[in-house]
C-alpha cells in the first residue's frame, strides 16, 4: 500500500482517537474508579484541582499531582500508552513552545546557565538563565497536569451526564448548550475532513510533496469549514426536531454517596497541600 | 380553514436560503391519516417544506398551521406549545449521519422520549420496543456512526419511532439503500398506514410512489408546485415528468438494437 500524507495520517489519527475515547465513550462506559464517581464530585474536585495548579509556585507539589494522575488513569481503565501519548507528549510539545521565550535572559533574567551569544560589537547577549528554566518548568508542569487533570475527566465521564452536572452546579445553559454544540461540531468537522482527504487520496497517482500537501490544506480550509458548518446545523436541527432546547437530559439519576463526598474532600486536601506547601 | 382534521395547512408559503428561493407561494392541505409523497427533482424544495413542517425552518411569508394552530417562531418559543408538537411530529432526515449524533444507539433511541418530557419508565419501554420492532436490539451499545447504511437508516427510524408521532415526515428515505433494506423499510411504512399515521415522504424515486403514497405533490424546478393528485394520473403524465426533470430521455442498447425511451430509475420497460 502506498504510504500516506503525513497530514492525512495525523487526520486520520486523531480522528479515530477521538471517535473511539470520546464519542464513543468507551472509557467512560468501563467499570473504573472515576466512572463509579458521581460526575458532581468529579468536576468540582476538577476545578477546585485546577484552580490549585494555576495558585502553586512549587513546581515538586504540580509535579507530584501530576504523578499522581498515573495510578488514577490505570485505576479508570484508561489505557496508559494512550494517556501518555495523547496527554502528556502534545501538552510538552504545545507548551514547550510557549514556554520557549521564558528560557531567555530577556523575559527572565539571572544567573546564566547556558551561554548562546555574547557579543561586544555589536553588543548582544543571549543565555539561558537558571530562573527562566525554573519559570518554563512550572508553566509546563501547570499546563500538562491542568490538561491531564480535564482530560480524565472528560474520558471517565459521559458527555451528557457532564452536561448536565454542569448545569445542577449552576452553569448559565447558554454555556452548556455552547459546549455540548462544539462538542458535536468537533466531530462533524473532523469527518469531513476525513471524507475531503480521501476524496482526493482516490485521485491521486503517486507521493505528493508535503509543500504541495500543505497547499491543497490552506486551500481546502475554507471548504471544510463551510462543509462542517453547514452539516453541523443539520446536527442540530435533527436534536432540536427531537425535543433538545438546550437542556442536557440522561436517563440515569444522579445520586451522591458518602465515597462521593470522600473523594471530593480528599481532593480538596490535596489542592490544599499543593497551594500551601 | 381552520380545522382540527387537517395535519397541517399552508397558505402561499415562501421560503428562500440569502436570496436563494427554495419555495415560493406554495398552498397545501394535509390531511390527518394521509400517505403523500412530495415529487421532485434534487434543489426543486422538498427538504425545505420538510422542515418548515417540522417547524425547524419558519417561511418568510405565508401562514404555516398544524393541527389547527399556527405554527411560527413566536409560537415555538412556548415551551408546552413546542413540547406538544414535537410529540406528535418526527422527522427522519434524508442523510442518517446528521440524525444520529448520540454515543450510543441506546442513547439516540431514548433520545426524543426523554428531552420531550416522559416518564424514565416510559422511555425506557418505548426504546425497547422500537428497537425491537426493527430488530436493533443487538445494536444497543454500538456507536452509531459505525454501523452500515442500512442499520444507520434502521436506528434514525427507531429514534422517531420511540417518539411515537402521529405525522412522519420522511426526507428521501430509500436514498442510498440496498435493496433488502429498502424493502423492508416499505415493509414499516406499510406498517404505519395500518396504525393510521400521516406520513409525507419526500422523494424523487418514482418506483416507490405508488407503494408510499394516496396522493402526490409535485414540484417543479422553479420551487412551486405543479400538480396534486393520485399517483397513477400523474406518474403517467410523461411530459410533465420530464419538465420537472423526474425522468429522462434514456439511450441503451440491447445487443445489437439501440433504442430510446422515458426511463426512471429501474422502471420496467418493453422493446416493440
Amino acid at each position: 500500500m502506498k504510504a500516506r500524507g503525513f497530514l492525512f495520517k495525523t487526520i486520520h489519527d486523531f480522528t479515530d482517537t477521538l471517535e473511539q475515547a470520546l464519542f464513543a465513550e468507551d472509557v467512560a462506559r468501563r467499570a473504573g474508579v472515576l466512572q463509579s464517581l458521581d460526575p458532581r464530585a468529579k468536576l468540582l474536585g476538577a476545578l477546585v484541582l485546577l484552580i490549585a495548579i494555576s495558585l502553586s509556585h512549587n513546581a515538586l507539589a504540580i509535579l507530584t499531582l501530576a504523578l499522581l494522575t498515573f495510578p488514577l488513569a490505570l485505576a479508570s481503565r484508561v489505557p496508559l500508552g494512550f494517556y501518555l501519548k495523547r496527554v502528556w507528549i502534545p501538552a510538552s510539545f504545545f507548551t514547550g513552545l510557549i514556554a520557549l521565550p521564558a528560557l531567555s535572559s530577556p523575559l527572565t533574567p539571572g544567573a546564566p546557565l547556558v551561554t548562546l551569544i555574547d557579543s561586544t560589537a555589536p553588543r548582544l547577549y543571549l543565555a539561558i538563565t537558571a530562573p527562566g528554566v525554573l519559570t518554563a518548568l512550572l508553566l509546563w508542569l501547570r499546563a500538562g497536569t491542568s490538561i491531564s487533570i480535564a482530560v480524565l475527566l472528560v474520558l471517565t465521564t459521559r458527555w451528557m451526564t457532564l452536561l448536565q452536572a454542569l448545569r445542577i452546579l449552576r452553569v448559565p445553559q447558554a454555556f452548556v448548550l455552547i459546549l455540548g454544540m462544539t462538542y458535536r461540531y468537533l466531530f462533524v468537522l473532523l469527518h469531513t475532513a476525513n471524507h475531503l482527504f480521501l476524496a482526493r487520496q482516490s485521485r491521486l497517482v503517486g507521493r505528493v510533496a508535503p509543500a504541495e500537501e500543505r497547499r491543497w490544506l490552506a486551500a481546502t480550509a475554507g471548504t471544510l469549514f463551510a462543509k462542517s458548518y453547514a452539516l453541523s446545523e443539520e446536527v442540530y436541527l435533527a436534536m432540536q426536531a427531537r425535543g433538545f432546547r438546550g437542556e442536557a437530559r440522561v436517563l440515569q439519576t444522579l445520586t451522591w454517596r458518602a465515597r462521593d463526598g470522600l473523594w471530593l474532600a480528599g481532593w480538596i486536601g490535596i489542592a490544599a497541600l499543593v497551594v500551601w506547601s | 380553514m381552520q380545522d382540527g382534521n387537517y395535519a397541517f395547512e399552508l397558505e402561499q408559503i415562501t421560503y428562500a436560503y440569502h436570496q436563494q428561493i427554495a419555495l415560493k407561494d406554495v398552498s397545501l392541505t394535509i390531511r390527518q391519516g394521509e400517505r403523500i409523497a412530495i415529487l421532485g427533482a434534487n434543489g426543486s424544495g422538498k427538504s425545505t417544506l420538510l422542515k418548515i413542517l417540522d417547524a425547524l425552518y419558519f417561511p418568510q411569508s405565508g401562514v404555516v398551521r398544524a393541527f389547527g394552530e399556527i405554527v411560527n417562531e413566536q409560537a415555538m418559543q412556548d415551551e408546552a406549545r413546542a413540547l406538544a408538537f414535537r410529540r406528535r411530529v418526527g422527522l427522519v432526515f434524508q442523510d442518517p449521519d446528521v440524525q444520529l449524533f448520540s454515543p450510543t444507539v441506546w442513547d439516540e433511541v431514548t433520545f426524543a422520549p426523554l428531552h420531550l418530557g416522559l416518564a424514565r419508565n416510559e422511555v425506557i419501554a418505548r426504546a425497547e420496543w422500537a428497537m425491537e420492532l426493527l430488530s436493533i436490539t443487538h445494536l444497543r451499545d454500538r456507536a452509531p456512526y459505525r454501523l452500515s447504511g442500512g442499520e444507520k437508516k434502521k436506528v434514525a427510524l427507531a429514534s422517531i419511532l420511540s417518539l411515537q408521532p402521529d405525522v412522519w415526515l420522511l426526507d428521501e428515505p430509500t436514498a442510498s439503500l440496498d435493496p433488502r433494506s429498502q424493502s423492508r423499510l416499505l415493509d414499516f411504512m406499510d406498517e404505519l398506514r395500518r396504525q393510521g399515521k400521516t406520513i409525507i415522504t419526500a422523494t424523487h424515486d418514482l418506483d416507490i410512489v405508488e407503494e408510499i403514497a394516496d396522493r402526490v405533490v409535485m414540484f417543479c424546478e422553479e420551487h412551486v408546485v405543479v400538480a396534486d393528485g393520485a399517483p397513477r394520473e400523474l406518474l403517467a403524465d410523461y411530459a410533465r415528468l420530464v419538465e420537472c426533470n423526474l425522468v429522462h430521455e434514456h439511450r441503451h442498447k440491447h445487443g445489437e438494437i439501440e433504442h430510446a425511451h422515458h426511463h426512471w430509475h429501474r422502471a420496467e420497460h418493453t422493446h416493440s
